[in-house]
């Protein structure tokens, strides 16, 4: 896939960095094998999960534990010089991009589960512990930890804590901020903080939940106490054709109306039935304006109770076509489809693009109906996944990026997308973050004074801006010279600012 | 009062004291600077069932959210205690406190969404919103709970909201502390529909809620004496606002937050538990730094939750670097210190 090559190549900020000296530092300190500055071995770290954006960095440091990652940071500090944390690097908004002047902090080797307690029913385990490999460890006792993003696999507990991650299972069980009690945080002056203990609350203010979902602006996780959750006995997931989206999106309404908050709740259109079908062959409908999935999971007689009770809302909603699952292989084998929908995408076109707006879900048909005109403006195919529950969006847009101008197109169609969801009262990114991908569309979202506001929160962590810069809060200037003047809430979004 | 009323009071910068239903003037630091009446700034502003997202106003109060809520099937499942007061929505946020079923449902942060503020500068603001997941910025409005009003005057809360369970029934067993705490955390790490716990004076006390079927097959199950719906209702709501016989009289109450499979309080006085162990109330006075190694040494934290002398702080000061991040974060909010002075440390 070719690049647009849309990051800087110097950051102004930090012009007068002269990285010689810190470099020499790093490898006395880590050893030449765990810092990486030739530049072959620095290109698998040029992008995280969205590749379109890439940048090398000045060197890769692998610290091997708690005490190198705060010499790091020391050192860091002192010489001025940026610092990306990366955990698996399986982030889908260009969060962990490297910066040209800066370390890439890779936190892979601090992957060992230090404690796993079955009683108290909480693990502690170190910052690159792979999400699966918590459940995996506490399948033994009946546990596991509930966030289940798409990347589980891969993804690191410490890039689910900077993105606080969710999972399809979110609407029942919580985002990452729902699943952990504790973290230990590095701070960019390399001093420790513990943020929330094994008990279920911390005096003073709530830093856990700020530093929650902060994409590694704010400091380094080495540590987290996750909760873990008992296994439920049993799931069963029905599977529910519609002829239009619309009415498969007031079949959900109407199922949570009725009183139940189901396991999983995902729609896709009879675009994404259409790719995933022939690599998964999972049944779907494929004649379907849409497809819904609706699970339930809990005892077993909670599970037979809830399913005929979502069972009767989905046929009085005007369903067509209905099953329900008769085993784990076919409850497997319904949910295969929506798991490989990104997959499939990347196999019926050279390139997708993948975006994450969240919107209430009352206006899912608006959006739909919108997206389907935004193809036809923008000459390219879109089609959507959505996680129905929580109203979080995942559009993909297919693309050429070896085609002069899809790329831009395809760019110009997202940020449509977002700021549609921005306009039906949602947000821009429900799980994926904003990393370096979205920061412009940050300035539809939110107003000069509320960025001043986040500024100033990163400056109470970082005041020198060391921590992942131009990442996830765009600086007043950018969003002016964006020329983003449209009228927010009734206000010219940056009336100080001159424009230009 | 209006949008304009608030940021002249602001902008005025003498120190206020943000006041909503005045249910909870006994929790925290002493109140100071002149009264800010949340009562009349009131209202739903939008409530869609389907979306399970409410919208209120700060002055709303919780009798009133529940009843709205309660007419199409649904509750604020982190039970807000009011403590028989007028409590408000803005209070219930501020303060951050959770009713009994906190250690499965989630505490009050875990459901707020949005919140619209206004800062020490008279500005509103707006961070998250009316939607389940939203990572776009910095999560200032789960900051906002838990921060007794010093950061910011909250205006505006969306919440998620839960349909109430199909069914419920309370169990009681008799058990000493040890052997409760064990068996809470036993149930805790099973699929079971617990909801609730509570142990006091050789009574542990078990709410389950959920399917019909689940109830039903969990009451089997655990075995215990089932108590009357009334009975069972008139326990937890006297649990939550604290007018069980526990809480009668006049003494420091002491709120230990602890890990749940902590060993049991070897300290004269009473003790009621709650959250699975993770909740604990202690009731006489007590020499408030014992208390707090003690707390600590088990893994968490004491709160003088109610007493007389409270102008030495109640909650637990933070460890250095925490401390100054906090500091900092007051002021990045609040920098002519206007809101709440001295409500959750002496010093903030």
């Amino acid at each position: 896939m070719t690049v647009r090559e849309h990051t800087p190549d110097r950051d102004p900020e930090f012009s007068k960095v002269t990285p010689g000296a810190l470099l020499q530092e790093l490898r006395a300190l880590l050893g030449p094998g765990s810092l990486i500055t030739d530049e072959e071995l620095l290109r698998p770290y040029e992008c995280d999960g969205l590749s379109a954006y890439r940048r090398l960095p000045l060197a890769v440091a692998m610290p091997e534990d708690e005490a190198q990652v705060v010499a790091i940071l020391k050192a860091c500090h002192r010489a001025g010089v940026p610092l990306v944390p990366r955990g698996a690097g399986t982030g889908l908004s260009a969060g962990s991009m490297p910066h040209p002047q800066g370390v890439l902090l890779s936190l892979a080797k601090l992957n060992r589960i230090l404690r796993l307690d079955p009683v108290a029913r909480v693990a502690v385990v170190q910052t690159g512990v792979r999400n699966l490999a918590i459940s995996e460890a506490a399948a033994p006792h009946g546990l596991y930890y509930a966030p289940d993003p798409s990347s589980q696999i891969a993804c690191t507990i410490g890039g689910n804590v900077a993105e606080n991650s969710g999972g399809v299972h979110c609407l029942k069980y919580g985002l990452t901020m729902h699943n952990v009690l504790r973290i230990r945080v590095v701070t960019i002056e390399g001093e420790i903080l513990e943020i929330g203990s094994q008990a279920l609350d911390a005096p003073g203010y709530d830093v856990l939940a700020l530093l929650i979902g902060s994409e590694g602006l704010l400091g380094v996780v080495t540590e987290v106490t996750v909760k873990l959750t008992p296994k439920p006995q049993a799931a069963q997931v029905i599977m529910a054709s519609f002829d239009d989206v619309r009415k498969a999106g007031e079949a959900v309404a109407a199922v949570i109306a009725a009183g139940s908050i189901p396991a999983g709740l995902e729609m896709m259109d009879q675009g994404a039935a259409a790719a995933v079908e022939p690599f998964v062959h999972a049944g779907y409908d494929l004649g379907a304006a849409a497809i819904l999935l609706c699970e339930s999971d809990g005892t077993t007689q909670e599970v037979a109770e809830e399913i005929a009770r979502m069972l009767a809302v989905l046929e009085q909603s005007g369903a067509t076509g209905i099953r329900v699952s008769k085993d784990e292989a076919e409850r497997l084998r319904f949910w295969a489809g929506r798991k490989a929908a990104f997959p499939s995408a990347g196999r019926i076109s050279p390139d997708y693009y993948c975006m994450d707006g969240t919107i209430p879900r009352k206006g899912l048909g608006d959006m739909l109906t919108a997206i389907a005109a935004m193809e036809k403006k923008y000459g390219l195919r879109c089609i959507n996944v959505f996680h129905a529950g929580d109203g979080n969006l995942h559009p993909l847009i297919l693309y050429d990026a070896n085609v002069a101008g899809e790329l831009e197109r395809t760019e110009a169609f997202g940020a449509e997308i977002l700021r549609l969801s921005v306009a039906l009262g949602g947000t821009i990114t429900g799980e994926h973050g904003v990393g370096f991908e979205k920061i412009n569309s940050m300035c539809e979202q939110f107003t000069s004074d509320e960025l001043k506001i986040f500024h100033a929160v990163k400056g109470a962590f970082d005041p020198q801006g060391l921590l992942n810069p131009i990442k996830a809060i765009p600086s007043l200037h950018r969003c002016a010279e964006m020329g983003r003047m449209h009228v927010h809430r009734g206000e010219l979004k940056f009336p100080g600012l001159e424009r230009l | 009062m209006s949008i304009e009323a608030f940021r002249e009071r602001i902008l005025d910068r003498t120190p206020l004291c943000i006041r909503g239903g005045g249910s909870k003037d006994f929790y925290g630091g002493p109140r100071a600077g002149g009264l800010l009446d949340m009562r009349g700034y009131c209202g739903i502003v939008s409530y869609e069932p389907s979306e399970l997202v409410l919208t209120a106003r700060a002055g709303t109060s919780l009798a009133d959210l529940g009843a709205a809520l309660a007419a199409r099937g649904q509750w604020m499942a982190f039970e807000p205690p009011g403590f028989g007061g007028s409590a408000t929505l803005g209070g219930a946020v501020a303060s951050g406190l959770s009713g009994p079923g906190r250690a499965s449902y989630g505490a009050v942060r875990d459901f707020v969404l949005g919140v619209k503020i206004m800062d020490g500068e008279g500005r509103l603001l707006t961070f998250g919103g009316q939607v389940m997941k939203n990572v776009a910025g910095f999560d200032v409005s789960r900051l906002m709970v838990g921060s007794l009003g010093t950061l910011g005057l909250i205006l505006e809360v969306s919440l998620k909201v839960l349909p109430l369970p199909v069914a419920q029934a309370t169990l009681r067993f008799q058990l000493p502390q040890d052997k409760a705490l064990e068996t809470m955390n036993r149930w805790a790490g099973k699929p079971l529909p617990v909801t609730a716990t509570s142990w006091e004076d050789q009574v542990l006390t078990v709410r389950l809620a959920g399917a019909e079927a689940a109830v039903r097959s969990a009451c089997g199950t655990l075995g215990g004496e089932r108590l009357p719906d009334s009975e069972a209702a008139a326990h937890w709501t006297g649990l939550k606002d604290q007018k069980l016989p526990f809480f009668d009289g006049e003494f420091p109450l002491w709120r230990f937050s602890l890990p749940s499979t902590a060993a049991p309080l070897n300290l004269p006085g009473g003790v009621l538990v709650e959250w699975g162990g993770a909740q604990r109330w202690l009731r006489g006075a007590q020499d408030l730094g014992t208390l707090r190694d003690l707390a600590r040494q088990a893994g968490g934290h004491a709160t003088l939750f109610r007493g007389v002398d409270r102008a030495a702080g109640v909650f637990t000061p933070l460890p250095m670097p925490l401390a100054a991040i906090q500091q900092r974060l007051k002021h990045a909010f609040d920098p002519h210190g206007v809101f709440n002075r001295g409500r959750m440390f002496p010093d903030l």
